[in-house]
């Protein structure tokens, strides 16, 4: 395996007296693309928000391209965050924006760029996920679908080396499912470093180079996508397959 | 006469409105002026408090909250009474007008800061999430994302508590500040008719239908479509 671009080192999360993640060891190697399967309260989305500590990991290090997030001063932060993109299962695009002003905030204001700088990035990144033309309606105005692809516009425009996606396409009504699936497709062939929590285990046969299965805050299983589905080797994976399946 | 004539004699006496207008005038600039300095201050500290409070500091956050409290609570007119007629006892003398913006600037902060304070606490984590992963600051988050979702939140509370807290400048009349009530009481022992008051309604109105208007505008401007 080549330098992973991911690095999550005996990660551990305690809220409270809840242990939800118990040393997570996971790598996601440059330009792969990993889907994190598990029931629901398996900490799978925690442990995906340690990732740019949207969630404070307890223990253990998070490294991007070799550098550790966790313990770095909140400047150091801020710098970090833009190398890891992160899409949301609810969108949270700003709704007093238009669209291409979602795109360009960060830009201009934690990048620096100029405006006509950041403007033409947006639409380019836009045009990426087919809603350039979109541009300059408000966010509320598009179908949950549209919103999902502007926001992965939004974390594009940021040139991040990592994209997390946390259940990206839950909240979306089946029929538009597809349009994000795709757009995240173009992005794996584009080799970008994904980290995925999601159910769409249809997809996820397609398009991972690795599944892993999390359950009760650890790692259960991992391995390529046909071995995990067609043989499962933990019991606890296959009961989970098997609910999900039936 | 009969009943209308007297009415309109007690109440719509044109020779005592032309005899008055002059002094009207004069107290309805007073009333503006007051007004206005009373809701920069107010909104202005009252917008800094909430944004303060934001950050979570304890011991910030608990006296931002002690000075709500307090500020809401209190009577205005026993605070202006204490400033314009207590103070100097201790050596502080101020002019009516000054007392009367520090009070009234100072309540209406009070309300504002928690009318804000309401809206930033409405505006959805995931707002918040969204700014700081794309690597925003936290003040560059509540400036660029959440201020304008709570300003829009706030703002219909926020013209009713300026409207009201504007026409309290009338508490004026109490310690010689010759704002329109003052004139229109003034003038109404001078002539033991009720017109002058008659005359200050309208010219209440006159003043603050403009602002009502205006904020009508103003809340049909900042709403977008949810």
């Amino acid at each position: 395996m080549s330098r992973p671009m991911l690095e999550i080192v005996a990660l551990e999360k305690t809220f409270g007296e809840l242990k939800v993640l118990r040393d997570i060891n996971l790598r996601v190697a440059t330009g792969e693309m990993v889907f994190v399967i598990g029931p629901s309260g398996s900490g799978k989305s925690t442990m995906l928000r340690c990732c740019n500590r949207l969630e404070e990991p307890t223990s253990g290090a998070i490294l991007i391209d070799g550098k550790d997030i966790v313990g770095c001063s909140s400047s150091a932060l801020n710098r970090m965050r833009l190398e890891v993109g992160m899409v949301f299962q609810g969108f949270h695009l700003y709704p007093h924006m238009t669209v291409v002003a979602n795109v360009m905030l960060a830009q201009i204001k934690a990048l620096k760029r100029s405006k006509d700088e950041a403007r033409e990035r947006a639409l380019a990144m836009l045009d990426r996920v087919g809603l350039r033309h979109r541009a300059e309606t408000m966010p509320t105005q598009l179908s949950g679908g549209q919103q999902q692809r502007v926001a992965i516009a939004r974390a594009l425009a940021l040139d991040p080396k990592v994209m997390l996606f946390d259940e990206p396409t839950s909240a979306l009504d089946p029929e538009l499912v597809g349009s994000v699936l795709a757009v995240m497709k173009d992005l794996k062939d584009s080799g970008m470093t994904m980290l995925v929590v999601s159910h769409e285990m249809g997809f996820a046969r397609e398009a991972a180079d690795r599944v892993v299965f999390m359950d009760g805050g650890l790692v259960v299983e991992e391995g390529p996508p046909e071995e995990i589905f067609a043989n499962p080797k933990a019991e606890r994976t296959q009961a989970f397959l098997s609910r999900v399946r039936a | 006469m009969d009943g209308l004539d007297r009415f309109l004699a007690t109440f719509f006496n044109a020779r005592i409105f032309a005899r008055y207008l002059p002094d009207m005038l004069a107290g309805v600039w007073t009333t503006i002026w007051l007004a206005g300095a009373v809701i920069a201050l107010g909104l202005s500290l009252g917008l800094a408090l909430a944004c303060l409070r934001a950050y979570g500091w304890r011991i910030a956050s608990f006296f931002i909250i002690c000075f709500a409290d307090m500020g809401r609570a209190l009577p205005p007119l026993v605070l202006i009474l204490i400033m314009y007629f207590g103070l100097p006892g201790l050596g502080l003398r101020m002019p009516g007008p000054l007392v009367l913006i520090l009070v009234l600037g100072t309540v209406l902060a009070a309300f504002a800061e928690e009318i804000f304070w309401a809206g930033l606490t409405s505006v959805p984590k995931g707002q918040w999430e969204a700014g700081r992963a794309t690597g925003l600051g936290f003040t560059q988050t509540l400036v660029q994302i959440a201020l304008p979702q709570a300003a829009r939140l706030a703002l219909p509370p926020l013209v009713n508590r300026v409207l009201a807290i504007s026409k309290m400048t009338a508490l004026g009349s109490v310690i010689g500040v010759s704002e329109i009530l003052s004139v229109a009481s003034t003038a109404q022992s001078f002539t033991g008719s009720a017109a002058p008051l008659t005359m200050g309604a309208i010219a209440y109105v006159i003043v603050f239908l403009p602002l009502v208007v205006l904020t009508r505008l103003l809340e049909r401007r900042f709403a977008w479509k949810v």
